[in-house]
């Protein structure tokens, strides 16, 4: 046993609101400069959606992540293959899959001529500087669920019968949520492993993935081998940059910008220990037991062979504690409700996402509404509605089943099209809710509310303390991080702040392309 | 003459070597952050396709075959004994070194023509895609003109290199050469001069090492054995991945 720690995160998605707030802090601390504009280490999209960069989703495109061959498994961007690719990577996007940067000219409105027209601030390319057509922006498709240029281009629909497919975009039925995304600082990553110089590596002490921007050579294969696009090119230095995971604020005891900004609360980060023996074996797993296999190699903080292997291995007893309140252990294994987002790109991502309740909040059934027309008097009016919203709690799991989005799509997403782990952990999530409605509404009666939780195996203890960690969480609550113990680490001593602006990081030079 | 030709011959090539290999070297351990290949690849990728790679293959063979004649002339001039190696030889020189002078044709016309690219050129990227434009245009008119350029090349201009190599320059062959090649060998130099200074460092850096490292990189900055015992110094040393 070879037990390291990880900062890893849960994302609980019922939360977020889509407000893009957590967007907005990491770019004004991380990438407010030259080259970087386009670049969105925390980025919210709308799903059913293409995502940014648009379709990333798609590895017949972008050759991110591992492929399972025999007993072991193969970079799909490939290691000989990366080499010859070097000249010219035919599998890398380019900016116009992300966005082209614009600004717009201000100062036209104020410093034109008098003329016959309102002066207008025309939109002109950060790369150019020239005026521009717009054609795309980081969050295009915000809300745009059920748009041909975007939802219907979902590469999360394979496996969907043109006709579920088309159901899900039923006006009446449509539904959408958010999905905000960073770095999943992978115990696998594919980025280190396709980097040609080396520049990219795993911190030991919390796993946070960092590039080393003295060695980075802009080969670029980390923006194509990342399956979730989370490694950066940029244009403008010829370095490559990615999510820090905030590490200056981690060390200095602070949540990570995107995660402290949160509005909806849904964030969550605290340590996990794992075996970091048998990452290889669990990357290599069968394809049918992609998920349990994947979190079976996070290990019980609780129990004392673990830790003895974790103190012989120099994981600090502060580390220690804070793995065993870590929020996120108790969501990903003590109760069962976060799934890791894409197992099947193997990369062993470390952020955890808490499946969406709301296209199962209320099932839709089509019936006619004769009775309701009824009752309403001559001058009500009358909509010819023949679909019927039921959000009660009637019968225990019906809205499930009925769900407004078929169950395999949330499948596609978070546990490689395996439904059952998705349903068991929307059963846990809807049975804390009818155990929390009986408690302090009443309306759902008691043996209900009970029948619901054993199916699921909670106790209503573990659905109260879900229920306390969901809703009622303070800050130190879900944000439980270890010390970093800069006494023990001198680069950990460099001031990283202070480099902001000028050079990135790792440098001291200023981040100018030339020579 | 002579004094202009011992500049061009022996001054600049000792030169160039000199600020070669001083440049390289603090360039390398001062300012890593600068040393990239600069892709801009990110920005446009088609015509990137046909500027790139017919350079970027025929410099390698270009560069592996001039290497072979300054290293191995008796290899080479036995090689050629025989007039069908020499034409497999020559021809494959030729098309390869047509490769490239139409890889940097197509380089420096993106280059030129593509906004998005314009906006990231440097005036250090337009010195050095003209020097080796005019360098390869050369290369490929000597080998037309001159023939057969790789017997002649091992059994004289080979010998001038090695000249310079054992610090006894002998110019005399050298001097009795067409303007032409003796402009093509001064410009090699120039090459070898600027390219501390250039993106050309990217050269260097090749990453072959890539080959035989093991997937994943795991950097400790603490020695994780070492901490929990009271008695252990600190790190000296900051632990990278160079
Ligand atoms: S998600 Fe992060 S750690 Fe994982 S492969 Fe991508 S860039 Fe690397
Ligand atoms: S700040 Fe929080 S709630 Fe808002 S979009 Fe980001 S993750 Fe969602």
């Amino acid at each position: 046993m070879d037990i390291r720690s990880q900062i890893s995160m849960v994302f609980h998605l019922d939360k977020c609101i889509g407000c893009h707030t957590c967007s907005i802090a990491c770019k004004n601390i991380w990438t407010d400069r030259k080259g970087a504009e386009y670049m969105w280490w925390n980025n919210v999209e709308t799903k059913p959606g293409t995502g940014y960069p648009s379709k990333w989703e798609d590895q017949n495109i972008y050759k991110g992540g591992w492929e399972k061959q025999k007993n072991t498994i193969k970079l799909r961007a490939g290691k000989g293959k990366g080499l010859l690719n070097i000249f010219h990577n035919p599998h890398m996007p380019t900016i116009d899959d992300y966005y082209e940067p614009f600004t717009y000219k201000y100062l036209d409105l104020i410093k034109s001529p008098a003329g016959d027209m309102q002066p207008t601030a025309r939109p002109i390319s950060l790369i150019t500087g020239k005026p521009m057509d717009i054609k795309m922006g980081p969050n295009w498709d915000d809300d745009l669920s059920g748009t041909p240029d975007f939802a219907r281009q979902d590469p999360n629909l394979k496996g969907l019968t043109a006709a579920e497919a088309e159901a899900m975009f039923q006006l009446e039925k449509m539904a959408l949520f958010y999905l905000p995304r960073i770095c999943n600082h992978c115990l696998n990553p594919a980025c280190v492993a396709a980097c040609p110089s080396g520049a990219i590596y795993k911190r030991g002490e919390d796993g946070v993935v960092l590039i080393n921007q003295d060695v980075c050579r802009a080969w670029r294969m980390c923006v194509t081998a990342c399956p979730y696009k989370k490694s950066y090119y940029n244009w403008n230095n010829g370095k490559s940059e990615k999510c820090i995971l905030c590490y200056p604020r981690i060390e200095a005891g602070l949540a990570p910008a995107c995660m402290h900004s949160c509005v909806g609360r849904i964030r969550y980060l605290g340590v996990l220990l794992y075996d970091a023996d048998r990452i290889h074996e669990t990357a290599s797993c069968q394809e049918t037991d992609l998920v349990n296999t994947q979190l079976s190699i996070i290990m019980d903080p609780h129990d004392l062979e673990v830790i003895r292997a974790a103190k012989a291995n120099g994981i600090a007893d502060s580390t220690l504690k804070a793995a065993q309140d870590s929020p996120v252990y108790r969501f990903v294994k003590t109760w069962g409700l976060a799934l890791p987002l894409h197992p099947e790109y193997r990369t062993l991502p470390m952020l955890f996402y808490v499946p969406p309740l709301l296209p199962v909040m209320a099932s839709v059934t089509q019936s006619g509404d004769e009775e309701q027309k009824k009752k309403l008097n001559k001058i009500s009016k009358v909509w010819d509605d023949k679909w019927l919203y039921d959000t009660s709690m009637e019968n225990i799991w019906g809205t499930i089943d009925e769900m407004r989005f078929p169950l395999k799509y949330l499948a596609n997403l978070f546990s490689a099209g395996d439904e059952a782990q998705v349903k068991i952990r929307v059963k846990k999530l809807m049975a804390v809710r009818m155990h929390r409605r009986h408690v302090t509404v009443g309306d759902i009666p008691e043996k209900k509310a009970a029948e619901a939780l054993g199916e699921t195996g909670l106790t209503p203890e573990a659905a109260d303390a879900i229920y306390g960690l969901t809703s009622l969480a303070k800050f130190d609550d879900r944000f439980v991080i270890p010390p970093a113990h800069r006494e023990q680490a001198l680069e950990l001593l460099e001031d990283t702040g202070d480099l902001k602006g000028k050079a990135g990081f790792g440098t001291k030079q200023p981040p100018e392309r030339g020579l | 003459m002579s004094a202009l030709h011992n500049f061009l011959f022996i001054a600049v090539p000792y030169m160039a070597v000199a600020v070669f290999l001083v440049g390289v070297v603090y360039r390398y351990r001062v300012a890593p952050f600068t040393v990239s290949s600069l892709s801009s690849q990110f920005l446009e990728t088609k015509d990137l396709f046909w500027g790139s790679v017919p350079f970027h293959v025929g410099m390698i063979v270009i560069l592996i075959l001039h290497l072979a004649a300054f290293l191995f002339p008796q290899t080479l001039l036995a090689w050629n004994s025989y007039p069908v190696r020499l034409l497999i030889l020559e021809i494959t020189g030729f098309a390869f070194g047509l490769s490239f002078l139409f890889g940097s044709m197509a380089l420096l016309i993106r280059r030129v023509t593509n906004p998005r690219i314009r906006a990231v050129t440097t005036w250090m990227d337009v010195a050095v895609e003209l020097l080796l434009f005019f360098q390869i245009l050369f290369g490929c008119m000597i080998a037309v003109g001159y023939r057969w350029g790789s017997s002649w090349f091992a059994s004289d201009l080979s010998p001038y290199l090695w000249s310079l190599v054992k610090l006894d320059p002998h110019t005399d062959a050298l001097k009795a050469m067409p303007l032409m090649v003796q402009a093509h060998v001064v410009g090699a130099f120039l090459v070898v001069l600027i390219l501390p200074f250039t993106r050309l460092m990217h050269l260097l850096v090749a990453p072959f090492h890539y080959l035989l490292r093991p997937f994943q990189l795991v950097i400790w900055n603490w020695d994780r054995k070492a901490m929990n015992d009271p008695g252990s110094p600190w790190n000296k040393h900051k632990p990278r991945n160079t």
